[in-house]
């Protein structure tokens, strides 16, 4: 299933955040989207969900294979949350709650969207702990977020948005939080469970190093709009926008 | 308090640190809560005993008539027979028997012994301080919860407005209006005491009136006594509802915004999970905290309120003992309270145990 964003534009309170976003998720591909801090990626990734924050209108095209996210009435947007397009955010300190146990947190969906009992949903939860390389899978289901390195939770939460088997994942700065040591592991399980899966990845991220390094296509974003969008090889190498170029500029040493 | 405020910034540190399988996490705690327990109850009669042997006064010429005071002999006698005439320590550690003896010296007003008239008197009093705490978590926490939900719309100014005159309101002049109001005026609710003289109490197994009449299968006695503990307990409620409402909202709406809420919508899961798991959750920490204290201000207020309702409870003997300088009641009453206060305390150190993972698993 394809992701095809068309002319998304938000504001908020009279300002506009995002002036008209054109964006393509493909299966199997990880679309890098890159951009300076206020540039709107996070923006563009949480509108897919309907998680914009209060007071903020969303006009436009986000369609999901034939429907429309951004006129989806509420419960049928809320199916679609989690169980077709899933979301991993910046730190997994914050995301996961602290006083409910991974194995709660891995399964409540599952059971609410796929109706799975206890036993099956926690079947599926210890294998999925196993896929994204948590060591024990079995006692960690039992343990609390904060008995797990920051890289280990990120795993976690990355487990947590695929339980469901959803189509498309929405990674927003996933490994900013995590220590540099850590980082290219879980871009690699990114990358490996989206060729594995047929995700369509949309990676949210300020870093063209970690883009250059798991990329299929990159898009630049700066000032709320879509300004540079092609192939890896060709917008980090051949840049084709002022902007770009002074992106890559400002990346010490080697870039692509 | 210490015990309460060292849990929060437990919890609040977080450990990072990856733990071995301890033996029965949550025993452990339990053990650890309940011992600090019993050394802040010694702590306590410590306490009462060194207060009320420090306030001015002779509870001899309180005691005792004009009369007797002039013969020295009687004086003598007197002070013998309750021990005073002994050094301090030695008057404490005979204290400090008894009180592990179930004695707690003889009241000089009643001249019945101290244990039998707090057991005639504590459970009126918790009654009534158990409904109106009850009360309090259930609407304050409801009522908080619909002005964060609706944040800055009507139900939230209209909340805010009354809790803020929940708060102001002073409890004796609270007490007073709805006397009035309610029963003679309006005569909608039972007058004083806590059950219709003509039906008589249920037989005493807990002290508890509600309780009680429903163990002996009384019905009309339990309709009674409901009807005779609504008034007084709303009306001592009152500030604790006004309180828990206000912080019950911040709360709720401080746990909305943490980025686990957003996650937890990412989910997809219904908004009543989330409300329910999610939010209130985190939010209730700090709510627990704050009824834990203000069970506290909710024990003084019972003195005041059993004064205008005719309660007989536990405030009006202390008042009357305090009066009469009758020492041995005064101490009672003062290490009852204290352990009250010391069990709601442990209760709150548990309840965060067990709702933060974070506390138990240290």
């Amino acid at each position: 299933m394809t992701l095809d964003i068309t002319d998304l534009k938000v504001t908020i309170g009279g300002r506009e955040i995002l002036r008209g976003v054109d964006l393509s998720l493909q299966e199997g591909r990880v679309h890098g989207l890159a951009g300076e801090s206020g540039s709107g990626k996070t923006m563009t990734g949480l509108a897919v969900l309907g998680l914009l924050p209060h007071g903020a209108r969303a006009t436009g095209r986000i369609a999901l294979g034939e429907r429309d996210l951004l006129t989806l009435p509420p419960r049928e947007l809320n199916k679609v949350r989690g169980g077709e397009v899933a979301m991993v955010f910046q730190d997994p300190a914050t995301s996961l709650h602290p006083m409910l146990s991974v194995g709660r947190q891995l399964t409540e969906h599952m059971r609410h969207h796929l109706k799975l009992d206890k036993r099956e949903a926690r079947a599926r939860a210890v294998e999925l702990l196993g896929k994204v390389r948590i060591p024990g899978a079995e006692e960690a289901y039992g343990r609390f977020p904060h008995q797990f390195s920051g890289g280990m939770r990120q795993r976690i939460a990355i487990a947590i948005a695929l339980a469901c088997s959803p189509r498309v994942l929405i990674a927003d700065e996933p490994t900013t939080a995590l220590d540099v040591t850590v980082q290219a592991g879980v871009l690699r399980l990114l990358r490996g469970l989206c060729d594995e899966l047929g995700l369509a990845v949309l990676l949210v991220t300020h870093d063209l190093g970690v883009m250059s390094a798991i990329a299929d296509e990159v898009s630049v974003m700066k000032d709320g709009l879509v300004v540079e969008t092609g192939p890896r090889g060709k917008v980090l190498r051949e840049p084709s926008h002022a902007y770009t170029r002074s992106l890559l500029d400002s990346l010490p040493g080697e870039t692509a | 308090m210490s015990a309460m405020t060292s849990a929060k910034e437990a919890a609040d540190a977080a450990p990072r640190v990856r733990r071995g399988r301890g033996a029965h996490p949550l025993a452990r705690f339990l053990f650890r809560r309940i011992l600090t327990a019993v050394l802040l109850a010694w702590g306590i009669t410590l306490v009462t005993f060194v207060l009320t042997n420090l306030v001015p006064g002779d509870p001899v010429t309180a005691n005792l008539g004009q009369r007797a005071l002039g013969d020295p002999a009687i004086v003598a006698q007197w002070r013998a027979e309750h021990g005073l005439d002994k050094p301090l320590w030695e008057q404490y550690a005979l204290h400090l028997r008894g009180l592990v003896q179930g004695d707690f010296g003889v009241s000089q007003q009643s001249h019945r012994p101290v244990a039998e008239d707090l057991a005639q008197f504590v459970p009126a009093t918790l009654e009534l301080a158990g409904a109106a705490i009850a009360v309090s978590l259930v609407l304050g926490v409801a009522f908080g919860v619909v002005a964060a939900l609706r944040r800055d719309r009507l139900p939230d100014h209209v909340l805010r407005v009354l809790s803020l005159i929940g708060i102001s309101v002073p409890t004796f002049w609270l007490a007073l209006v709805a006397f009035y109001v309610f029963f003679y005026r309006l005569q909608i609710t039972p007058g004083s005491g806590r059950v219709d003289p003509a039906l008589g109490e249920a037989p005493a197994v807990t002290g508890l009136q509600t309780v009680d009449a429903l163990i002996a299968g009384q019905w009309d006695v339990f309709v009674s006594a409901v009807g005779h503990l609504i008034t007084p307990a709303l009306v001592l409620a009152l500030y604790t509802i006004g309180l828990l409402t206000r912080f019950t909202r911040s709360a709720v709406l401080e746990v909305l915004g943490q980025d686990y809420v957003r996650a937890a919508r990412a989910k997809g899961l219904p908004g009543r999970v989330i409300l329910f798991r999610y939010v209130l959750r985190s939010a209730l920490v700090p709510v627990i905290t704050v009824a834990g204290l203000a069970f506290g201000s909710l024990l003084s207020g019972t003195v005041l309120v059993e004064a205008i309702f005719a309660w007989p409870g536990v405030g009006q003997y202390a008042y009357k003992s305090a009066t009469t300088l009758d020492l041995p009641a005064v101490m009672g009453v003062g290490l009852v309270v204290g352990v009250v206060y010391l069990v709601i305390n442990l209760i709150v150190d548990v309840l965060y145990g067990v709702i933060d993972p974070r506390v138990r698993l240290q």
